[in-house]
């Protein structure tokens, strides 16, 4: 070895893991970010999530009913080792770190010194400046088992204070956080007044259905809500999710295979009585939004329909084009996760979609599957007008958020 | 090709690593037993900060001559790096996705002398 020799610099960041702070976990997404110019662009992400479990204690100090409220209290103050209050789900079951190969997902335990805005928004902002979007959409996650809960008055409570919680507490912080408020789906009357409760509040965005739940979407008693949420101009969103203990999916024995189809499987079903009953033909104004079962099903369930629907029209006659048509044209997706090993099949996909206009782009950040812009800006077979579209400029047009990014 | 000091090998403890910045490039250094490894610290699939992600045996379905599962077992012999971001796992020694050996890791020269470890990095002269 000779005297050129140099040292080499060790990194500050050796191993990432659940004290890491997201902008050194993201700190290669930030670095693609300003190489590729991120900064003049618009970017949506439509689907984020935040814990809002390791906020339960505020949250449910937001529930109406006095008596729950402070069933709520007690609990949280005298229980020894129970899961948040009232919160259904499946407790130990949530492996979707992979034995701590993915340290995001299990928790983000990192340092928070600014007191003056939520933790929450603290972390959202830096989760936005990582993947250098504009606005970020929140979701919650423990509570996206609600739809299954076997107390339907404690989905309309949690959800209520929920919402309460995110809109007074949180989204102020940040005029880049914005939401889709939770509905309390299995007690329509509730989900009708949450809507018009909810309407012109800052930060709210549209109306979100947990999907994993039993209730047809077709039935009679969502008609109202459907009319009213039409009204407001905002979008309904499915936002998918898994429920191992449904039968067939009970059938898994892998967290993989389980979620692989769950997150499709409960979409596919609400698409199949979305369209078949003729929604879109009921509401032509409803824009409906399918979040977070990847792609890859679209096209499936499209060809399907179009192929079951011609032999049988008589049982789905409020139809006036073929299945396939409503859900390119009626109905918005976001990619996430991108299911990309084969580039012709997503070629293929995004050409059913009409992805141009109605794909739009989600991280679902922090989880474990998340997508940073990447994934779009990246697509080969895409001009840049149509990255630009799905990467923000389709979601400002569907929620009428502000082409040059929050003020 | 210019050379980068990275340590002495007692600095690394058996399956362990270092990640190094060398200008604008970040390289992971690995040891395994008397062998070391370097690969850049950019995942081939979305980008992310592999070598900053934790290290895991290989995991082995457990069957037996009936083509019975005993469940899952690690192979200690063969060492993973698993990227942070989304879990995709590396063989060390050879770079390769244990499922599918057509995605993998982009090598960097590393060498031992004497009682160090050191990078050679093409294009930096
Ligand atoms: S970027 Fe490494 S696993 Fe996705």
């Amino acid at each position: 070895m000779d005297a050129l020799i140099r040292p080499a610099i060790e990194h500050p960041v050796q191993e990432i893991n659940t004290t890491t702070d997201t902008r050194d976990y993201l700190a290669k997404s930030r670095q693609d970010a300003e190489r590729k110019g991120y900064a003049d662009w618009l970017i949506v992400d439509v689907d984020a999530h935040h814990v809002e479990t390791v906020s339960w204690p505020e949250v449910t100090s937001f529930i109406e009913d006095p008596v729950v409220r402070d069933q709520a209290k007690m609990y949280h103050s005298e229980r020894v080792g129970a899961p948040p209050y009232g919160l259904n789900g499946d407790l130990g079951l949530r492996y979707q770190d992979v034995g701590g190969r993915i340290p995001h997902q299990s928790s983000q335990r990192e340092k928070v010194t600014d007191t003056d805005v939520h933790r929450d928004v603290v972390l959202t902002r830096r989760a936005m400046h990582g993947l250098g979007v504009d606005y970020m959409v929140i979701f919650p996650t423990p509570m996206l088992f609600l739809g299954m809960h076997p107390q339907t008055e404690m989905e309309v409570f949690l959800s209520r204070a929920y919402n309460r919680w995110l809109t007074e507490k949180v989204l102020p912080g940040d005029p880049g956080m914005v939401t889709l408020v939770v509905l309390p789906f299995n007690t329509p009357v509730e989900a009708l007044k949450m809507v018009e409760e909810f309407a012109d509040t800052p930060g709210v965005i549209g109306y979100c259905v947990t999907s994993t739940r039993y209730k047809p979407v077709h039935a009679n008693e969502y008609m109202n809500l459907y009319r009213a949420i039409e009204e407001t101009g905002k979008p309904i969103a499915f936002h998918a999710g898994y429920h191992w203990q449904d039968p067939s999916l009970a059938t898994c024995n892998t967290f993989l295979g389980m979620h692989s189809l769950g997150f499709a499987w409960c979409n596919i079903v609400h698409m199949t009585n979305w369209i078949l009953n003729g929604i879109p033909e009921r509401f032509p104004n409803l824009k409906s939004l399918w979040v977070e079962s990847g792609l890859s099903w679209v096209p499936f369930l499209m060809q399907r329909l179009d192929d079951q629907y011609l032999m049988r029209q008589s049982e789905a006659p409020l139809l006036k084009r073929m299945p396939s048509e409503y859900m390119s044209d009626n109905c918005f997706y976001t990619c996430q996760p991108m299911e990309k090993s084969n580039m012709k099949a997503l070629e293929c996909t995004f050409d059913m979609i009409n992805a141009k206009s109605n794909l739009l782009y989600a991280s679902d950040w922090p989880h474990f599957d998340f997508d940073t812009p990447s994934v779009i800006y990246d697509i080969p077979f895409l001009d840049e007008q149509a990255k630009r579209n799905i990467l923000g400029l389709n979601a400002a047009s569907l929620f009428g958020l502000n082409k040059n990014g929050p003020k | 090709m210019e050379t980068f000091n990275v340590g002495k090998i007692e600095e690394f403890e058996d399956k362990s690593k270092k990640v190094v910045t060398i200008g604008d490039e970040e390289v992971g250094v690995f040891r395994l037993g008397k062998e070391f490894f370097a690969w850049r610290n950019i995942c081939p699939h979305q980008g992310g900060p592999i070598c900053q992600g934790r290290i895991f045996s290989l995991v082995l379905e457990n069957i037996d001559d009936k083509m019975e599962s005993h469940g899952r077992i690690y192979d200690n012999n063969k060492v993973n790096i698993v990227c942070p971001w989304h879990g995709l796992e590396f063989d060390i020694r050879t770079g390769e996705h244990p499922g599918n050996p057509s995605i993998s890791l982009d090598p960097v020269s590393v060498q031992v002398d004497g009682d160090a470890v050191y990078l050679l990095i093409e294009g930096k002269n």
